[in-house]
């Protein structure tokens, strides 16, 4: 008898699990949409922006990760380089190494690998700066203060990290490269300079559009979950802690996703190329 | 005294009903605060005081009842047509609730900066004003960390006056303070009633700070009013569930053999 009540509950369990995640996105969009009517409606509205947070959140989020970001992409160009090669060796096609790595690390891992150092530094502090304040009332007390939280809170961020993420990412790309030329000219034979050329010489534009577009949406999905996490923690220094977890979590999650969707969708606009 | 006038009601609370999911917190409350006086909210833990007054400041909207701030209903406003009547309040939260990431003379500062095209040179010497009155004048340049309680609660008074309001809400003013830094909070209270002619509602549950501040006091025991008067009313009163809070008369223990015997044995409640 219970085995039968466990089997009846599971399409229950999974119609609210589904209305629950399309409950989330929807929270996720208004926290986004309100964001952008702030900062870009507000204005013409008489509600001047104070350019002031989201330089201060610009700082964190893109000048403060300059270091960490270009080491990871960097060695992640190099291990690129080198898996590539394992391949071409077997062609004989070496010297097609720096183009099958920046145009990798151009459409894909630099936007992606950026964008995970990100929600790993900057989502994960959204949500305890936004979490550790619901929990001391901060956001209670800007709230009898006549402010709105979202536009206090959450504007700044998006406008920062739509900003820096793909600043960031376009620095990735380069030090992808150079972590690449680093397997060219020791084990590839290349020079440095003409490792370079052979990469200029690959890009196409559609490579390094089709990866900025992406780290844009990355950005919004990133701040957007972080925030949410953050606004959504309960009482307790624990439950910063879990939105934290959950905030990175549920960010790499949903930019893994986005990078499919659009990836598919390059692949299939991108026509009878070669 | 003028005998004709009727004194008007800063804030009006009629048949609050307030929820929290399934569970109603406040079961049909209704009370006035009159214009320029303090009213001190009393409870106990769990008695509803702090849901009474996160419904008054906007905070959580009730079930049904109504809050009136003069004059204007507020349990159907929208969050912009609250923050105008926010203009016009104060509040200082029971840990304070100050920006950790800005000064003190910042943390005041900050409605002056948002809401009002004010100078530069104004805003500063209104913030040192308002330091000054809650006795924080050189603190203008700490940060939240360094302070210790009873300043960050000063600070959150600070705060709370930066515009002018006409009524102050307080939240447990006088949680977690030594007896000597109660009463000088008390004492800033007092002398705030003396220098405006503000409207104060104070949520505690500390008596002697309670019986030294109120105007009138209003006693909440599980979601109902139990008592409403002033001190010498509410102190004179035979109501049984007041004489326990006012004496300090703990719950009753469990006393019979049969009833341990219960405890002990029986089946556990939260299963």
């Amino acid at each position: 008898m219970r085995v039968a009540q466990r089997i009846e509950q599971v399409p229950g369990t999974i119609g609210l699990k589904t209305l629950e995640g399309l409950a989330y996105l929807g929270s996720l969009a208004e926290l986004a949409g309100r964001s952008v009517y702030i900062t870009f409606v507000g204005p013409f509205k008489g509600k001047p922006l104070r350019p002031q947070r989201a330089i201060h959140q610009g700082m964190a989020v893109g000048v403060e990760a300059i270091p960490i970001v270009s080491m990871i992409t960097m060695l992640f160009g190099l291990i690129l380089a080198l898996q590539m090669a394992h391949e071409l060796k077997k062609f004989g096609m070496l010297q097609l190494v720096p183009e099958a790595v920046i145009v990798s690390t151009l459409r894909e891992l630099g936007p992606l690998i950026t964008a995970i150092v990100v929600i790993g530094r900057s989502g994960s502090a959204f949500a305890a700066e936004i979490g550790t304040k619901k929990v001391t009332e901060e956001v209670d007390a800007l709230r009898t203060m006549a402010f709105d939280p979202v536009g206090f809170l959450v504007a700044p961020k998006f406008l920062a990290m739509i900003v820096m993420l793909p600043a960031l990412t376009i620095w990735a790309n380069l030090m992808g490269a150079v972590g690449g030329s680093i397997f060219g000219v020791l084990g590839a034979g290349f020079t440095f300079q003409s490792y370079l050329r052979a990469t200029l010489d690959a890009v196409v534009l559609s490579d390094v559009f089709t990866g900025l577009t992406k780290s844009v949406v990355f950005a919004i999905v990133i701040t957007a979950v972080g925030c949410r996490e953050g606004f959504g923690t309960g009482a307790g220094a624990e439950e910063v802690g879990r939105s934290t977890t959950s905030a990175v979590v549920t960010s790499i999650f949903m930019v893994v996703l986005v990078d499919m969707i659009f990836t598919t969708i390059f692949y299939m606009t991108s026509g009878a190329k070669g | 005294m003028p005998e004709a006038e009727r004194p008007i009601a800063a804030i009006s609370v009629e048949n609050l009903r307030v929820s929290y999911g399934t569970r109603e917190i406040l079961h049909g409350i209704s009370f006035e605060v009159l214009k320029g006086e303090t009213l001190v909210i009393l409870g106990g833990s769990g008695s509803g005081k702090s849901t009474l007054l996160r419904t008054m400041v906007g905070l959580q909207r009730p079930t049904s009842g109504e809050v009136y701030i003069n004059g204007t209903a507020t349990s159907r406003l929208s969050e912009r047509d609250m923050d105008v009547i926010r203009m016009k309040m104060g509040m200082s939260f029971q840990a304070g609730a100050l920006f950790g990431s800005m000064t003190v003379g910042e943390n005041v500062a900050l409605p002056l900066r948002e809401h009002t095209r004010l100078e530069e040179s104004t805003i500063e010497i209104m913030v040192r004003i308002k330091l000054g009155q809650v006795g924080l004048s050189k603190f203008q340049d700490f940060m939240p960390s360094e302070l210790s309680g009873g300043m960050k609660k000063r600070a959150a008074v600070a705060r709370a006056l930066a515009m002018d309001p006409e009524i102050l809400f307080f939240d447990e003013p006088s949680a977690g303070l030594d007896p000597i830094v109660a009463a000088g909070l008390d004492q800033l209270i007092l002398n705030l009633k003396k220098a405006y002619s503000i409207s104060i509602v104070v949520v505690t549950h500390e008596l002697a700070s309670a019986f030294l501040i109120a105007d009138r006091m209003v006693l909440v025991d599980r979601g109902h009013i139990i008592a409403t008067g002033t001190v010498e009313e509410l102190q004179a009163s035979t109501h049984p569930r007041v004489r326990q809070f006012l004496d300090r008369v703990p719950e009753a223990e469990v006393a019979e053999e049969l009833d341990s015997l219960e405890i002990l044995t029986g089946d556990r409640e939260k299963e």
